[in-house]
């Protein structure tokens, strides 16, 4: 199908992309690299009646001072090829779409659209990331376990955009790892476990950090199996954690898998993660 | 209606277009350039794929409109009137095309990826993710751009 006509507006700076939401009110949507906006208006799962393109507003580039700081429009691609970006980022980066969609998915765009089976938003949740919005009420940081609210809804307040996403860099003694099941490679995960792990130097498990997607409505870390990691020494504890996870999660059923399945798969992956990340 | 210019395969052209026109659109009606073709146009069957700024992109998931002051090529850039590309040759030697719908992007896809990188067979199948054929030819495909790497390496003198 194609998209439903809308107004279309290009926005030269941050600026102008504000004042443009601004005026286009509820039905006006920011669009940057497109990648899931646009299949959702050819599909007209989305009707918007003006699309504000915030591509040229300035919005790219990475920068790092104690934290990387990823401009909004900064492409997908970009993450990959970059030695500062947090591993566990680089590690989820080839589940992310295709090689090509990549090169025009945004950072930004995809955490803003949070769709709960997306890589990116489950990678910002279990580092501990943020995000920089700014909107009619000023310049404000969100940190990522208040952003995802549910299904494609976060808590950026009408006239928001997201500016800068905030990932925080590896530290020391910390290893990551990244599992994913989906039916087709580059198609949208069924299930999803995104595991940091820090050891103090006898090598037991100091924190961690072990969050899981799509199975839920929104990326969420599970305190409980993280708990159980904490004094754990290699992987030991990776089976028991992931029994615990299958636990925790209540996906509903599909077409493709029943709950019960999906509770399974989830444990494994994260068992899996665990593994990788020892 | 907005005004656009643009650069395709190396000619300057100026369209006014609806701003809800997708790029592949653009090019096939518009520009007459049919060798761009549409598939599912949701970004997952790569048939639409060409280059933007000399990255590859789906056609269908870029608005004519964001197009605008940008470079395009297409399908139809690869050799011209003149001589197949080192890519296209392979192609045709690995006969990695039947129904040929779905050369066009993989052809796209593959002149990218063999222009930033030195990928593994792993990594060609990776890409082929993103295209689907339906004549079943991936492995002939796999081989036609495995062998573009190897005679690369060969000609750089490389291991």
């Amino acid at each position: 199908m194609k998209p439903a006509t809308f107004a279309y507006v290009r926005a030269g700076s941050l600026e102008e992309a504000l004042a443009a939401l601004a005026e286009g009110g509820d039905d006006a949507k920011p669009i940057a690299g497109g990648q899931s906006l646009v299949p959702a208006l050819n599909m007209r799962l989305v009707r918007p009646s003006l699309l504000v393109d915030i591509g040229r507003a300035g919005l790219d580039g990475i920068a790092a001072n104690g934290v990387l700081r990823v401009g909004a429009t900064t492409r997908q691609a970009a993450l990959s090829d970059d030695d500062r970006v947090h591993p566990l980022v680089r590690q989820a980066l080839p589940f992310v779409g295709h090689f090509v969609t990549r090169n025009r998915g945004t950072v930004g765009g995809s955490i803003a659209h949070a769709d709960g089976a997306a890589e990116l938003p489950l990678c910002l949740v279990a580092v501990g990331g943020s995000v920089v919005v700014d909107g009619p009420d000023g310049r404000r940081e969100i940190p990522a376990s208040e952003l995802f609210v549910t299904h494609f809804t976060t808590a950026l307040r009408a006239g928001e955009l997201v500016v800068e996403t905030v990932w925080p860099l590896a530290a020391a003694g910390e290893r990551s790892a990244f599992a994913e099941h989906a039916l087709r490679a580059g198609d949208f995960a069924q299930s999803m476990a995104a595991v940091v792990l820090r050891r103090d130097e006898a090598g037991r498990v100091a924190s961690a950090r072990v969050a899981v997607g799509a199975v839920t409505d929104r990326p969420t870390r599970l305190d409980d199996v993280e708990a159980l990691l904490v004094g754990s020494v290699g992987a030991e504890a990776a089976a028991e954690a992931g029994a615990l996870a299958a636990r925790l999660v209540d996906p509903p059923g599909s077409t493709h898998a029943s709950a019960r399945y999906l509770r399974a798969l989830t444990g494994t992956l994260v068992t899996r993660a665990i593994g990788g990340a020892s | 209606m907005t005004a656009i210019e643009l650069t395709v395969n190396g000619r300057v052209v100026r369209e006014t277009v609806e701003p809800r026109l997708l790029l592949t659109d653009f090019l096939r009606h518009r520009l007459g350039l049919t060798g761009t073709h549409v598939g599912c146009e949701h970004g997952v069957c790569g048939a639409c794929t060409v280059m933007l700024d000399g990255a590859s992109v789906r056609g269908c998931c870029v608005l004519a409109v964001q197009a605008d002051g940008c470079s395009v090529e297409t399908v139809e850039s690869l050799a011209g009137n003149g001589p197949l590309t080192a890519l296209q040759e392979s192609f045709r030697r690995h006969h990695a095309l039947q129904c040929g719908f779905c050369t066009p992007g993989i052809l796209m896809a593959a002149t990218d990826l063999l222009a930033r990188t030195t990928p593994t067979r792993a990594e060609i199948v990776d890409l082929l993710s993103g295209h689907l054929c339906r004549c079943t030819g991936y492995t002939p495909i796999v081989d036609a751009i495995e062998a573009c790497v190897e005679s690369a390496r060969a000609r750089s003198g490389g291991t």
